[in-house]
């Protein structure tokens, strides 16, 4: 990060008793986030474990949960960090209007989200239509239907952080590269990019894991088809009613999976915080 | 900042008007009581027509529907859903309730379901019977076979020998209805009493195989119930013969 100019330093921290009256919650806070995943631990069927974690329904499920979250998190790249430097770097009419519109997906419930995405890109759907009758394909029902529900929920984040990153960027090597006879474009590719490259990588980390959960939006959009659109949260919430054992395994596998991305990201965190 | 305090003024009003009805329970009038009945998802129409004229019968009365897959309803109930009633769209379903959570008496079959083939009114796929469902381009919507419509489905294609690669296995009845309603797929097995449910929407093609898996459809009263004589009157009223049109024009074969 460059240089701060605030006079104090930051994250000195400030000595003597903590509060009772912030340290209970606090631990109330810590306490009612961390149980839960040792409930799960607890119940996790330890002895049938093997077995189960290479069955082929698991093994399908994880793979396509893998593969549909990371190529939305790259279409998110590819459309979210533009669309961040557009709502960042230029000015035309309307613009808060267009921040708060992309924001909308943050705060609507993805099955929201999954029957609004069925009304565009459905067989029926306003742009769905078209598609259908022009090249006979949909999105719904398909691993791309899929990819879909994840980038429309998760994008968001991608495109909060990569704004907030480049609005704390200093703007005078912007400016110095411009005026050394630098466009737009060689500038954001050259200067812009590189410096911000940290916000980037932290917002495709949330834009991945975002993914990665998604359930709502994909069971309502692109259905429920082993191999095809059923991804971890989905094989998760259908084993319940069948066989809550396998559920419990199938959940202990998607919390290993976001501990290791945390440990693997957590230098990258810290570096950029 | 501002954020902040808009946040803090919604909460305020969230928390407000979900304590508003405990303050008015504490009131001087007719005892407030309620009852609560899970239900499978194909019972939605019927159930929510006699809640509404059982509550009447008796003042005082909310009856509060919980609609899903019975299988997923009988899961909620293993894991300990508060409920007084529990009505199911097969006896399997019904038999795992009653070996987990136990119910106060034996369960009383109140209805008959058989399924038909729904398809969009326009019917772009030219559906006329179970073999069609088969053909190469013909998007299907089926049940998952742990819920009872998926069962039956299962039972019915077997019956008829038809191999049948659907696009999506919904976990309920009427989510596999709401394809077929929305276009987004050009058939589904649901039951008749969908078909009737689902009006002009959608197209029912009857199917002699059906005969295969006729569900039948328990009701009983679950052993902890905390309204126990609230939830005997809503079976009694719901097995009822008085009742039994309403189940007839819905679509539902009597038992």
């Amino acid at each position: 990060m460059p240089a701060s100019s605030s006079p104090k330093p930051a994250g000195a921290p400030l000595t003597g008793r903590v509060p009772r009256l912030l340290l209970v919650p606090a631990l109330l806070g810590f306490g009612f986030l961390v149980l839960p995943l040792f409930g799960l631990l607890a119940r996790t069927p330890w002895s049938t474990l093997g077995a189960q974690l290479f069955s082929t329904g698991v093994r399908d499920a994880l793979l396509l949960s893998l593969a549909t979250a990371s190529a939305a998190t790259v279409v998110s790249l590819v459309l979210g960090v533009p669309l961040a430097w557009l709502l960042a770097r230029t000015e035309f009419p309307g613009r808060s209007l267009v921040r708060a519109l992309v924001t909308v997906p943050l705060v609507l419930p993805p099955v929201v989200g999954g029957v609004a995405l069925l009304m565009v890109w459905g067989r029926n759907g306003l742009l769905g239509r078209y598609a259908a009758e022009w090249t006979g394909y949909g999105l719904p029902f398909t691993p791309a239907g899929v990819v879909a529900a994840q980038v429309f929920v998760a994008m968001p984040f991608l495109v909060m952080s990569v704004e907030g990153a480049l609005r704390g960027m200093d703007r005078r090597y912007e400016e110095a590269a411009a005026t050394l006879g630098a466009n737009r474009w060689t500038v954001f590719r050259r200067v812009t990019l590189p410096m911000v490259a940290p916000g980037i990588l932290a917002g495709a980390v949330l834009c991945w894991s975002r993914a990665l959960g998604e359930f709502g939006a994909t069971i309502m959009f692109a259905g429920n088809y082993p191999g095809r659109t059923q991804t971890m949260p989905l094989a998760v919430y259908l084993e319940m009613q069948r066989s809550p054992e396998a559920a419990v395994v199938l959940s202990l596998v998607l919390l290993a999976v976001s501990v290791l991305i945390l440990v693997v990201l957590r230098d990258h965190w810290l570096g950029a915080r | 900042m501002r954020f902040a305090r808009c946040v803090v003024a919604v909460c305020a009003v969230l928390v407000g008007s979900a304590c508003t009805p405990v303050a008015d329970g504490s009131a001087s009038g007719p005892p407030e009581r309620t009852l609560t009945v899970f239900a499978a998802a194909s019972l939605t129409d019927v159930f929510r027509t006699w809640g509404a004229q059982f509550a009447e019968q008796h003042p005082g009365t909310t009856v509060e529907f919980a609609f899903a897959g019975s299988s997923a309803l009988a899961e909620q109930l293993a894991q300990g859903a508060p409920a007084d009633v529990f009505a199911s769209a097969d006896q399997a379903t019904m038999d795992r309730v009653v070996a987990d959570v136990g119910v106060a008496d034996e369960p009383v079959v109140f209805a008959r379901n058989t399924l038909q083939i729904a398809v969009p009114p326009e019917n772009p796929a030219g559906i006329g019977s179970l073999d069609d469902l088969a053909a190469d381009g013909t998007t299907v919507a089926l049940c998952a076979e742990h819920v009872p419509c998926g069962a039956a489905s299962r039972a019915v294609l077997d019956a008829a020998g038809v191999a049948v690669d659907p696009v999506t296995w919904e976990e309920d009845v009427r989510a596999a209805l709401t394809r077929v309603r929305l276009g987004e797929v050009d058939a589904a097995l649901v039951y008749r009493s969908d078909v009737v449910a689902a009006g002009g929407d959608v197209h029912g093609i009857d199917i002699p195989e059906a005969a295969a898996a006729v569900n039948d459809y328990p009701i009983a009263v679950l052993a902890d119930a905390a309204e126990p004589e609230l939830a005997q009157a809503w079976t009694a009223f719901v097995t009822s013969p008085d009742n039994a049109k309403v189940l007839d024009d819905a679509g539902f074969l009597l038992p």
